[in-house]
């Protein structure tokens, strides 16, 4: 194939209640494809109830050349997280 | 319904799933692309789930055949009851999906009315397979439509292909000597009646596919009485191979 179809990134609820995660990416013509796809490369064995697809072009990544002024100046606040709650056991997915 | 009656009834379904998924089988990895590649293996591989639950319900009734694999590996090619259409080869993508899609509206119509089979166990292998059988559907129209109405040279190989089975289209209807005795106890479908439904709905994605539907003055058959085209012997050499070389063989 000389021109390859348009790459889209693939995200799956994996059920109700649960946010989208993403799960890889593949090639479709276009989105109607891209959900086909979707189906049958990643939620074949039950592990979804939604998916969403989106053209990888318009995903707006960080460059891991920022990483320092982005994610470093967090390192050392650790009361920015709410780490010092005791959870609950009932509460899962946290 | 008497035993060889039902036997013959259940191979006439199971035989149409078990030689289109070999055909598809033999893309694997040789797909377009990745994700078809899939995508039709997919498809092999629910119609492998289907025909197994069928053959395991035949090799009960049958005094010859005692497992489910003697059912699909050790019987000869006038045994096998497919229509003419499945064993089709894979010229080009434009057969596959073609083929796949003239057998898919078929076999949507069938299941759906298998489901009210006064036979329990087919009556539940069909409530199993017709989400299969509906997404394998919406599969293939897909790309009917898609090739059809693409580029001019997609649109010239999908023709070509349509023009090249719908000869073999016809035969899906024909009634067998067990169709009738099965319908007449309750268990069958009558296919006859699924016809008009099947051409009315081809013809329409045909059209939305800027594809011309074809005027066969005569159609092809032979299929369900055992008289198979000359592509089934070789899809039967690899299919029985290792059985035959190594009897009784496992994974």
């Amino acid at each position: 194939m000389k021109k390859n179809w348009p790459l889209w990134e693939v995200f799956v609820r994996s059920k109700n209640g649960l946010e989208h995660r993403h799960f890889g990416s593949l090639h479709a013509a276009d989105a109607e494809m891209a959900l086909e796809n979707a189906r049958d490369v990643y939620t074949r064995r039950n592990e979804g109830v939604s998916i969403w697809v989106v053209e990888s072009k318009y995903i707006t990544a960080s460059n891991p050349a920022d990483n320092g002024e982005l994610f470093e100046p967090a390192k050392d606040k650790v009361y920015r997280h709410p780490t010092f709650y005791n959870l609950p056991d009932e509460v899962k997915h946290m | 319904m008497e035993k060889t009656a039902l036997f013959n009834y259940i191979l006439g379904i199971a035989d149409n799933n078990l030689i289109l998924g070999q055909g598809l089988g033999e893309l694997c990895g040789h797909g377009p692309n990745l994700e078809t590649d899939i995508a039709l293996t997919n498809i092999a591989l629910d119609l492998f789930g289907q025909t197994r639950s069928y053959y395991q319900y035949a090799a009960k009734l049958s005094a010859i055949h005692k497992t489910e694999d003697d059912v699909a590996y050790l019987r000869k090619e006038r045994e096998y009851k497919n229509v003419l259409l499945v064993e089709q080869p894979n010229t080009h993508f434009g057969y596959v999906i073609a083929r796949q899609y003239l057998f898919d509206v078929f076999n949507y119509l069938f299941v759906e009315k298998l489901q009210h089979s006064k036979d329990e166990t087919l009556s539940a292998i069909a409530k199993k397979a017709i989400k299969e059988v509906s997404y394998h559907k919406r599969f293939s129209g897909d790309w009917v439509k898609r090739l059809g109405d693409g580029t001019e040279e997609s649109n010239q190989k999908m023709q070509e292909a349509i023009d090249g089975l719908w000869q073999y289209t016809n035969e899906l209807f024909e009634m067998t000597e067990a169709d009738e005795i099965a319908l007449k106890a309750g268990i069958g479908v009558n296919l006859s009646e699924l016809k008009e439904a099947y051409y009315k709905e081809v013809s329409e994605v045909l059209k939305e596919a800027t594809l011309t539907i074809p005027e066969n003055p005569y159609f092809q058959k032979g299929g369900k009485q055992g008289i198979h085209t000359e592509h089934m012997g070789y899809i039967l050499a690899d299919l029985q191979y290792m059985q035959r070389t190594y009897p009784n063989m496992t994974w």
